[in-house]
């Protein structure tokens, strides 16, 4: 892989929580402007990853380096300040902040965020609802304002967990909308998805984690090729 | 006009007064209290130790430095603050992943040697703290004199009570505090410095602390056990409001030590217990408080 347009190699990841050795040795790649997948069935270790780049898990050994600095030993504020944007499974909206003040929270980390005209214009419900108090939304609207909250602050590299679980199709659609729009703008993202007929179109590589390990890599044109091999990995 | 209940009206307007002073005591200390509990997940016993060097730090910058009352208003806090915010740093930091129970034990023990200290070179006899030269004396309300000082101790923790809530539940800083009461972590993964933030929230609540110890020299004696006495009491309120609630703490504090102070008019035996059987009556019927949230 070109070491220039390389954006976030995590090499050799080891994170316990506790006593619990939860990743034995994660590796994977992404390019600039690229965005991978990482599939595999629950307690498989993917939300686990996302956790120990931004540095919440308690114990990490390995690499992980974000656009050319070692993030291994930061804790998660400096994380996020090498222009990282984290959407949490659980989506993290906080119920003692109103929808505007969730999504004006996170502090701004670089240049070329979007603006709060901008996101209102990709989330129109969002602004209507804007002084609403945050877990008063719905889920669907929860989680638009979960993405939205880390669109605001420049990150360049986004960690979305599971952002289309339990959601209405239609809703799924304008996130995957919003999705396509941010990877055109030239931003880096690592999603982990349970649906992979969402991820399948967008997604120009497919990571296939197992007990800790990358098992399979899939890039987008070998999908046809490898559908079985998925198949298996990822029935439960 | 309250003669037929037995009561002058000297008497009643008198000891709402008391309440009202007590009220604001027990806001200024119940608010500091919450945000050090909503934040650090910490009981703060050393909460009245911290009231009481309020007030010997003002009582030593007197006597000692020249320093008069109102330069002590904001540096004996400062001081205070300084001193919570290495306590924190040393001491408290190292208990977050464990239960409330330890923190509870740790700030009780410093509580203890805190005002150890304080009675070892102090004694408990109480040292005296004049009223500052332009509060002296008394407005005349005409059903009643309001001596100009605890007027002013009234007026001053209400301002700080309400600027401390307008700054939490108004401002991005207090935005970042609620956000990091609710859940640190994902705060932290925001960009946001939580440890420091932690630490100087610490260091507020031992300054409003300090602030209160200030306000209280010239009414109590400045004693070493002057925090532990109203602490228990504070205690009492801070379970009534419901641990964690702002709002909830400083309406609790000023309701609390109003009803204190008529319990005194019209049943003065039952003065000294009186939080205490209310509280014992919010717990049985809202386990949570008043304003607080059930988990």
């Amino acid at each position: 892989m070109n070491a220039a347009t390389e954006y976030l190699r995590v090499a050799g990841l080891h994170a316990y929580y506790g006593e619990s050795h939860i990743l034995h040795g994660i590796d994977f790649e992404v390019r600039r402007g690229e965005l991978v997948s990482l599939l595999g069935r629950n307690g498989a270790g993917r939300t686990t990853t996302l956790k120990a780049i931004m540095g919440l898990t308690d114990r990490r050994t390995g690499s992980i380096m974000i656009n050319g600095t070692e993030a291994i030993h930061l804790p998660a504020h400096r994380v996020a300040r090498l222009r990282v944007g984290y959407c949490p499974e659980e989506r993290g909206i906080f119920s003692s902040l109103s929808a505007e003040e969730n999504l004006l929270l996170p502090p701004v980390v670089g240049s070329g965020g979007m603006s709060l005209d901008e996101i209102y214009e990709m989330f129109p419900n969002l602004a209507t609802r804007r002084r609403s108090q945050g877990t008063r939304l719905s889920g669907g609207e929860q989680q638009m304002l979960a993405l939205a909250r880390v669109l605001r602050t420049g990150a360049r590299l986004l960690l979305l967990d599971e952002i289309t679980e339990g959601l209405a199709p239609v809703i799924v659609q304008t996130l995957g909308r919003a999705i396509a729009k941010l990877k055109s703008r030239d931003l880096t993202i690592v999603m982990v998805e349970q649906n992979f007929r969402f991820v399948e179109s967008l997604a120009d590589r497919h990571y296939v984690i197992e007990q800790g390990q990358v098992v399979e890599t899939v890039a987008a044109d070998e999908l046809q090729a490898k559908a079985g091999l998925l198949e298996r990995y990822l029935s439960v | 006009m309250f003669e037929w209940l037995g009561i002058s009206q000297q008497a009643l307007f008198g000891q709402l007064l008391v309440g009202l002073i007590n009220g604001a005591f027990y806001a200024t200390l119940s608010l500091g209290l919450a945000v050090i509990f909503g934040l650090l997940n910490i009981v703060n016993f050393a909460h009245g130790a911290q009231y009481m060097m309020g007030a010997f730090v003002a009582w030593m910058g007197l006597n000692y430095l020249g320093i008069d009352y109102w330069w002590s208003l904001i540096l004996a806090p400062l001081a205070v603050g300084l001193v919570g915010i290495l306590l924190e740093l040393t001491l408290l930091r190292r208990l977050y992943k464990l239960d409330h129970l330890y923190g509870l034990l740790l700030t009780f023990g410093l509580a203890l040697i805190i005002e150890g200290g304080f009675r070892q070179a102090y004694g408990i006899s109480g040292e005296r703290y004049d009223i500052p030269e332009a509060l002296n004396g008394a407005f005349n309300l005409g059903f009643m004199f309001l001596p100009k000082y605890r007027g002013w101790v009234v007026a001053a923790s209400l301002i700080v009570c309400l600027l401390t809530w307008l700054v939490i539940e108004r401002t991005k800083l207090g935005a970042y505090l609620r956000a990091g009461t609710e859940n640190p972590k994902l705060l932290q993964a925001f960009g946001v410095n939580v440890p420091v933030m932690v630490t100087l929230t610490y260091g507020l609540g031992a300054a409003l602390a300090a602030f209160g110890g200030v306000l209280a020299a010239p009414i109590f004696q400045v004693n070493a056990v002057m925090g532990s006495n109203i602490l228990i009491i504070v205690f009492a309120v801070v379970v009534i409001g419901g641990l964690g609630s702002i709002i909830g703490s400083i309406v609790t504090g000023i309701a609390l030590g109003l009803i204190e102070g008529l319990t005194k008019v019209f049943y003065p035996e039952g003065s000294s217990v009186v939080i205490f059987v209310i509280m014992a009556i919010v717990l049985i019927v809202r386990p949570a408080g008043l304003f607080g949230k059930e988990k």
